[in-house]
């Protein structure tokens, strides 16, 4: 647990000339985006996560999280391993509706799926 | 000139505390810096609303809510929500494509009738429609669904969003925020409580402290003696990928299996239970189960077979701070003067939540009340004979 008051001086947005590039490429959030978050108040990875939506499209950030965690640490001028990642959510690899709902059955899908065993 | 002891202490003073950065405190700050009050915001977690707020279904719904609740989501959905992204400068999502709650038996089609004549007394516009009267406002609807009440003012909105807008303008309007510290104790000086101490020591002045911590409220109101009877429950959701854009009603069903709806994003977001909520392992922290999650897709594939092959990316739990009655206590305190509460929202917080910041900022500063509080007082738990 470590006290953070969200109104220290973190100085102004300056625009950089790789503003454009893409880091969340599933949800296609720009290095630009995410740095003004930390600029509107978003000093944690879960909170800019919930304020953009990095991370939580299908490969659940295990692309961008790291360049996600520089970008928002240099933003801070804090150390990027101050800063906590995002809570991992389970199921680990997207799964059909209609998988998922038979859990109870070892998950197998039905024949449907597979077009007959 | 003062000496930086003094000017450390006055940067620890304030109009109005508010224990708790969810969507209620951050609503309360909001509204209170508005109108030019100090504000300082105590949040235990390190992150900006990190309970219930930002795990949610995210219903703005006036049907089927306890007659207590009705003024607050009354007032909200028909002068808060739909400027509300607007006033924040922040799109939080709202749409008002209205509820539909779905039966399949003649069991839930009695319930649905009850919940109905319940909101129609109240002046709420909210009706019984056919199987296939849902299926022409909502196409993918499935041939086993023979009933539906139907709200066309329901709605809903994103709760992370709705949250952290509000957080936002109330940060720029200078509202001061602390995450990291929760608070660990209300003092009363002179029989008045005034002061907040917190985790790490430190200690924080105002002339009024809103409590609105969701279940943690119950231990901090322990702390100048006063109980609220709540329990908490965990709920869980599920998230699909993208998907077309298919519908915007906010959906539920009459034995409350599931609810949801799809997002601006695409997704859809449902919550459920498996039964088992007020007995669920409490892990200390709400992490979704096993079971639930899937039990929630048996219920959606038999409303909307279309779904049936959409892709879960994610599943997360939440606790609902669930009072006594499964009403919130929105109330100021006989034996504690400068304390207010506003906890136990029970699940039914978010889509109340503008109407609750300003009826809360109204209260901090004894100001006319916009909305009458009297049914929600902390003091009306009473022993059962």
């Amino acid at each position: 647990m470590k006290k953070n008051d969200r109104s220290r001086e973190i100085g102004s947005f300056q625009p950089l000339p790789d503003d454009d590039r893409l880091i969340c490429r599933c949800e296609e959030i720009s290095k630009g985006e995410i740095r003004r978050a930390v600029h509107d108040g978003m000093f944690t990875l879960t909170e800019i996560r919930r304020y953009l939506r990095t991370g939580m499209g299908l490969c659940q950030g295990q692309t961008c999280a790291k360049l996600i965690r520089d970008i928002v640490a240099k933003e801070l001028g804090i150390s990027a391993g101050e800063l906590e990642h995002t809570a991992a959510r389970a199921p680990m690899r997207p799964i059909e509706m209609r998988a998922f709902a038979n859990e109870g059955k070892g998950g197998e899908l039905d024949e449907k799926q597979f077009g007959g065993k | 000139m003062k000496n930086s002891l003094e000017v450390s202490k006055m940067k620890n003073n304030s109009d109005v505390i508010i224990i708790g950065s969810g969507v209620i405190g951050n609503s309360a700050a909001y509204y209170l810096a508005k109108r030019n009050y100090s504000v300082t915001v105590l949040e235990k977690s390190v992150h900006i609303a990190n309970g219930g707020s930002v795990r949610n279904g995210g219903g703005v719904r006036q049907s089927g809510r306890d007659k207590r609740e009705m003024p607050f989501i009354l007032h909200a959905v028909r002068t808060m929500w739909p400027t509300l992204s607007e006033e924040l400068e922040m799109d939080v999502e709202y749409y008002q494509e209205g509820n539909l709650r779905l039966g399949k038996t003649e069991t839930h089609e009695r319930i649905l009738t009850d919940l109905t004549d319940t909101a129609s007394a109240c002046g709420l516009d909210v009706k019984m429609i056919t199987g296939e009267e849902a299926r022409t406002i909502c196409p993918f609807l499935s041939e086993e669904v023979t009933s539906a009440s139907w709200c066309p003012t329901d709605g809903h909105a994103n709760p992370m969003l709705t949250t952290l807008a509000y957080y936002r303008k109330a940060r720029r309007l200078g509202a001061r925020f602390i995450t990291g510290d929760g608070a660990a104790e209300i003092r009363k000086v002179k029989g008045r409580a005034c002061q907040v101490i917190t985790e790490s020591g430190e200690i924080y002045e105002a002339d009024k402290i809103i409590l609105a911590a969701g279940y943690e409220s119950r231990d901090l109101a322990a702390t100048v003696g006063i109980d609220v009877p709540m329990t908490r429950w965990l709920m869980e959701v599920l998230v699909t990928e993208a998907q077309p854009p298919m519908f915007y009603q906010m959906l539920g069903t009459a034995m409350a299996d599931f609810y949801g709806h799809q997002s601006t994003h695409g997704s859809f977001v449902f919550g459920g239970t498996s039964g088992f909520e007020e007995t669920n392992k409490d892990n200390g922290t709400p992490s979704a189960t096993s079971i639930t999650a899937p039990c929630i897709c048996r219920g959606i594939i038999k409303y909307f077979p279309a779904l049936e092959n959409a892709k879960i990316v994610r599943t997360w739990g939440g606790w609902i701070d669930q009072c006594a009655d499964h009403v919130p206590v929105i109330s100021y305190v006989d034996e504690v003067p400068g304390l207010i509460l506003a906890c136990g929202f029970s699940g039914h917080g978010f889509g109340i939540s503008p109407a609750v910041g300003l009826t809360l900022s109204e209260m901090a500063v004894d100001d006319k009340m916009t909305i009458d509080i009297s049914q929600l007082r902390y003091d009306r738990f009473t022993a059962k004979i």
